[in-house]
């Protein structure tokens, strides 16, 4: 006897193929888009579903990371591991080892790229490295597609940008400088499957002369969103690896807050050390 | 259009068959696999990806599949470790790796431990030690502390099948019982109930304390989906639980006020159907927060409402030990040192929830669940169903860790009043919260501690005072209460003695057993004044232990002399070889590095095996059918820990056979005599001490009946005994013997109770027949700019007086240290806000480093052939040596666990100015 009795349910589980119809339904009513689950299940509370699951892990298209004309374009339903996995260039160093250090290989093997984003936790892993190499969004539904910047697509803890009728189709990144490399620097309390405590992304150009001639620095964990320090950056400018320092007004737009993984005070004074690591890591990355 | 599934089959392949199921929306592909597809080696821990224990391979990738919408398998292939076990040829290789290795415990993590390993043995063939914990670090075990695990997976190409010899008290065998956990096969407390089976769900207490009224049950009882409520006027017997008779406090379902945050008040028995939908928050109850003291100062409080009528001022008992004069002594020694030392809640963290199923058969009701205590369920049963002792049956399930947790009951008496009100089987499973929040923790401690000596590096006088928040109900708080004192010196000779303990009530989930009950947390205070003691005195800290160490012959605090046994100075030598080398080359290391510190801890610890100067017997049967059969009744629980090898091959050292003969019969309350509770370390001492007894007493009546020598030698089988003795040879032919009603023609069941004696009023006396004595060195790396510190490698020295099983001291050494690094470094459960695997944070396989274990066995004069109880041993010293390598490293002295990044780096930044 099977424990669950098939029909007694009135919810449905869409699993479309083409984008058409997935934004159709998006359109149509009122429906929970699931991807790896990774996000859903874990937050899902106890009691009935609430709408219909639009899944969009069949629609063509959805996934891979393909080169463009003036860029790339991952797929929103790109998972973490094929990230990892994929030949990038070096500026997409930290957004490899990002994908690495997403929960496990099982949920790294499930999660999107869109769902990090979408989930919009001041502490996924994704965004910071996405932050340092411009990305954006590209939104699609009925009505069309627009971009944002992913700067402006995350827009609070848990809060997007997307509409109702709305979902990511993928992100699409500007050709970085080719000599730019990427580094990613996480503090947990431990080694695996774990939500930082900090994290720090950095993609840095070195010219002939060893000085910084390209700087994108961002930081998670410390604050509702994940933020570029630009300060920081503009002040990298034309500085060597020896030279660089990081300062609290560098990290003015960070606002930490206490929790059971760390005060707020710590996490800026270690966000500081993080930042200096993740610059030099990068920079020495380029030889 | 669009693909809609909701109605439509989803077919996939399944361990290499087509399968068809029609899975609602929402539904995980866990259930679908558990439920509908009858793969119940796929296991549930968390249902949140925190865990890992339901890894299955989707088109060949490991993914939870408590993470995966079911209707996503469509189309895929599917492996599980059950369909691995029996096709896959890599996954038979790392099932006898595993076995070889002790790589599986309890086992309730083995399935997606070996999923993940099979992924990554089929991408390499031969993997290091970094690609191990890569591809096995998103799944968590609580009992081998990982090591084993590792060595498993990367030895997995080379796995030879030891022999097994005899299996006789010394041998390394394999575990008795691993192939089930291999194979994934052992049924745990979730795997036993038929699907489709009725669940009770239980309503809790969203506040910490609240006052509550219920509306009208009675309708809502008439739900469609619901077949019965449950509330404390359902409770036949008494409304009442607890471990220590005299402490007996906790009711099955709270009555007017709720003590604590997921305090059970009511329960609805239902179908799946409507369990899996239902909303708890919609259940008929009205809720009044009252304030609530969730600290031991609050609770003690003028002002603070008293939990339980009697315990005044929230006090639930104290403990007191008192030799010599501390405080005088304290004043004449030449120096002292003295300290507050804080630790919090420790959730116990086993893989697999609280889960049972229970049904009613011919009249009797019967509980399947797992449990570390069969008789004691079965004794608190008696009470709160009011049933005579013979109308309930408890057969443990397979245990998925323990730890002391599962000690208590948890899910028995709702499965118990479930099957009884509706007549129907019934099953329960507690989620991965309702665990967290409702079963019992470490108790969190506060304690000062002063302690002198002398200038020659004596101690001279020790005071200690202890608070132990005990939580809202006794549990064993009065145990911890008691034992703290009796422990708190550690194994030294301290001749000025003073400990006190209180345990106090406070409305937080009840502290109970917990792997060391409470000595872990009073070792932390006495081992890090041990260092700073000797940093004082400018003697070396080996040395200042190993010159205060306690010695056969020399009374302990509570003036209990040992003529033999007494094995913490050559735990303690056999730590020097590396304290040497591993100092010398922390410091060649911090010569040349500036941000990252390495520092050496040492520490030493004991535990008293069994219970607190009070009767504390085991029984063990064996029979010999007429067969040639041999059957050895073995009722101490196997938690993963090993009891069901350990005490069979005592058993068939005893009786002169090989162990690969018996025939194991399990823990039953029908057909199993009591063999105690699993706890207090005391399995391998006291039932292996009646398994001895139970297989000596069956080889005497063998040769007894042909007058043979004790030299003699037995070979038992088909339908004989022959008896080969100083050349000539006897045979007992067993078919003309009568057999008794269970069909054995000789059996054989004995007894044992170890000798203790009462604890006067200044704790003197005989707490424990035995103890068992540790000491600990690690190694660790202090990153001083983030705080963070990473154990390098432990050297752990165990006095087990004899391992019975070498293999499996090991597993229990790197399982505990694992928890002990825990302990120091993450681990705090905070009420209502870590009650999930991923805020509350244990060890990964990439925490744990390598284990070099010392074994030293200094023989007792009561264990059998001198072997002494190990389990709770290992974590004591694991902490203060965490700690006393963090001070090394980095000059601070943490006196705070966990010691958290945040902690470490706050205290660095102080003793730094602010760098």
């Amino acid at each position: 006897m099977a424990r669950f009795q098939p029909g007694t349910r009135t919810l449905d589980y869409f699993s479309p193929t083409t984008l058409d119809d997935a934004f159709e339904r998006l359109s149509a009513r009122n429906v929970d888009i699931v991807a790896g689950g990774t996000d859903f299940y874990p937050a899902r509370p106890q009691g009935p579903l609430k709408s219909d699951l639009l899944d969009v892990t069949r629609i063509a298209g959805l996934s891979g990371i393909t080169q463009t004309s003036d860029g790339w374009r991952i797929g929103a339903a790109t998972r973490w591991s094929e990230i990892f996995r994929a030949d990038l260039p070096a500026a997409f160093a930290g957004l490899q080892a990002s994908a690495r250090e997403v929960g496990s290989l099982q949920i790294q093997n499930a999660g999107t790229v869109a769902g990090n984003l979408c989930n919009a936790s001041p502490a996924a892993d994704g965004v910071p490295p996405l932050l340092t190499l411009d990305a954006e969004v590209e939104i699609g539904s009925a009505r069309g597609i627009r971009t944002v910047a992913l700067s402006n697509f995350i827009t609070g803890v848990r809060k997007t940008d997307l509409q109702d009728d709305e979902m990511v189709t993928a992100l699409l990144l500007p050709e970085p400088p080719a000599h730019a490399r990427g580094a990613f620097e996480k503090l947990g309390s431990r080694r695996y499957l774990v939500i930082s405590i900090t994290m720090t992304a950095a993609v840095i150009g070195l010219d002939a002369e060893g000085r910084i001639d390209h700087a994108r620095v961002a930081v998670g964990a410390c604050s509702p969103v994940a933020q570029r320090l630009t300060a920081l950056e503009t002040d990298l400018i034309d500085k060597t690896l020896g030279e660089i320092e990081v300062t609290q007004a560098h990290l003015a737009p960070l606002s930490p807050i206490d929790d059971v993984r760390g005060s707020g005070e710590y996490r800026l004074d270690a966000v500081a050390e993080q930042c200096l690591r993740a610059i030099k890591q990068a920079g020495r990355e380029n030889g | 259009m669009d693909k809609r599934v909701s109605e439509t089959v989803t077919d996939f392949i399944l361990n290499g068959d087509h399968v068809s199921a029609t899975p609602v929306a929402g539904e995980r592909l866990s259930e679908t696999l558990r439920e509908r597809l009858g793969a119940r080696d796929v296991k549930i821990g968390c249902n949140a990806g925190d865990c890992g224990a339901c890894t299955v391979l989707v088109d060949g990738d490991p993914v939870c599949a408590c993470l995966m919408p079911a209707q996503q398998a469509a189309g895929r292939t599917v492996e599980t470790l059950g369909g691995l076990a029996r096709e896959d040829e890599i996954t038979q290789r790392l099932s006898e790796s595993f076995q070889n290795f002790g790589a599986a415990q309890c086992g309730i993590c083995t399935p997606g431990m070996m999923t993940a390993a099979v992924a990554l043995l089929r991408d390499a063939d031969a993997p290091n030690e970094e690609q191990v914990q890569d591809a096995l670090g998103g799944v968590l075990c609580r009992c081998t502390g990982y090591r084993r695990i590792i060595d498993a997976v990367v030895a997995a190409g080379q796995a030879e099948v030891p022999t097994q010899a005899e299996g006789h008290a010394g041998e390394g065998i394999r575990r008795l019982d691993g192939l089930g956990k291999v194979q994934g096969t052992e049924a745990f407390g979730d795997d036993v109930a038929p699907a489709g089976t009725l669940e009770v769900v239980v309503i809790r207490s969203p506040f910490p304390r609240a006052g509550f009224t219920f509306g009208d049950l009675d309708a809502f009882g008439e739900t469609a989906g619901i077949e019965a409520v449950l509330t404390a006027a359902d409770v036949p017997g008494r409304n009442v639980f607890g471990v220590i008779p005299a402490f007996m406090d906790q009711p099955v379902f709270a009555e007017e006020e709720a003590r604590f945050r997921g305090e059970a008040v009511a329960a609805i028995v239902a179908t799946p159907e409507f369990a899996r939908d239902f909303d708890p928050t919609t259940f008929p109850v009205t809720w009044d927060e009252r304030p609530a003291a969730q600290d031991v100062h609050a609770a003690m409080a003028p002002e603070a409402a008293q939990l339980h009528e009697g315990r005044e001022n929230n006090v639930m008992c104290g403990g007191f030990v008192q030799c010599g004069n501390a405080k005088a002594a304290i004043a004449e020694a030449d120096i002292s040192v003295e300290g507050s030392f804080r630790s919090g809640f420790v959730e116990h963290g086993y893989i697999e929830p609280e889960a049972g199923f229970a049904e009613v058969v011919n009249g009797r009701v019967e509980i399947h669940a797992c449990t570390q205590a069969p008789v004691m369920d079965l004794d608190s049963m008696e009470i709160i169903l009011g049933l005579p002792r013979d109308q309930i049956r408890i057969i443990p399930t397979g245990v998925g860790g323990g730890f002391g947790s599962k000690l208590d009951i948890s899910v028995q008496p709702y499965l118990a009043l479930g099957a009884l009100k509706t007549g129907k089987p019934v099953r329960i499973c507690y989620s991965r919260t309702e665990s967290m929040q409702s079963t019992t923790k470490r108790h969190p401690s506060e304690i000062t501690l002063k302690i002198g000596a002398t200038k020659e590096g004596k101690i001279k006088g020790f005071d200690f005072f202890g608070y132990f928040n005990t939580g809202a109900y006794a549990s064993w708080g009065p145990t911890v209460a008691n034992r703290v004192p009796v422990h708190a010196s550690g194994p030294y000779k301290i001749t000025d003695y003073r400990a006190e303990s209180k345990g106090i009530h406070t409305n937080c989930p009840s502290s109970g057993a917990f792997r060391g009950f409470g000595v872990p947390q009073s070792a932390i205070a006495q081992e890090s004044l041990f260092d700073e003691l000797a940093d004082k005195l400018g003697i070396d800290r080996l040395d200042f232990r190993i010159n205060n160490a306690l010695e056969n012959h020399v009374p302990t605090v509570c003036g209990q002399v040992f003529e033999q046994g007494v094995g913490i100075k050559p735990c303690f030598e056999a730590l020097r070889p590396a304290w040497n080398d591993e100092r010398a080359a922390a410091e060649a290391f911090n010569a040349s590095n500036d941000t990252l510190k390495r520092g050496v801890g040492v520490a030493g610890g004991w535990y008293g095996c069994g219970n607190t100067s009070l009767p504390n017997p085991s029984t063990i049967k064996s029979g010999i059918r007429a067969d040639g059969t041999v059957v050895l009744h073995q009722g101490a629980m196997d938690i993963g820990q090993g009891a069901n090898t350990v005490i069979s091959q005592i058993f068939a050292t005893a009786l002169g056979i090989p162990v690969a003969q018996l025939e194991i019969i399990g823990a039953d309350t029908d057909v199993t005599p009591d063999a105690g509770k699993t706890s207090a370390s005391r399995q391998t001492y006291v039932s292996g001490s009646a398994s001895r007894l139970s297989g000596e007493a069956m080889r005497a009546q063998i040769l007894a009946r042909v007058n043979a020598s004790e030299e003699a030698a037995l070979t038992i089988g088909n339908g004989q005994i022959k008896i080969t003795d100083q050349g000539s040879e006897h045979v007992i032919d067993l078919s003309t013997l009568t057999a008794d009603d269970e069909g054995y023609v000789l059996r054989a069941e004995e007894t044992y109770d170890p000798p203790t004696k009462p604890l006067d009023e200044n704790g003197q006396g005989i707490p424990y027949a035995q103890f068992g004595y540790a000491a600990h060195l690690v190694v660790v790396e202090v990153d001083t700019k983030l705080g963070t510190v990473k154990p390098l490698k432990f050297v752990a020295a165990h006095d087990v007086g004899k391992a019975i099983n070498p293999m499996l001291v090991e597993g229990q050494v790197q399982g505990g240290i694992a928890q002990g690094l825990g302990m120091a470094l993450m681990e705090e459960y905070l009420p209502g806000r870590t009650e999930n695997l991923h805020d509350y944070l244990i060890p990964t396989i990439g925490d744990m480093p390598p284990v070099e274990t010392h074994i030293i066995e200094e023989p007792d004069a009561h264990g059998p052939y001198g072997a002494k109880g190990l389990g709770e041993h290992v974590l004591i010293p694991t902490a203060p040596a965490i700690l006393n390598a963090i001070k090394d490293a980095s000059g601070v002295r943490l006196t705070q666990v966990p010691a958290t990044p945040s902690r470490v780096r706050a205290a660095i930044k102080d003793k730094n100015n602010g760098n």
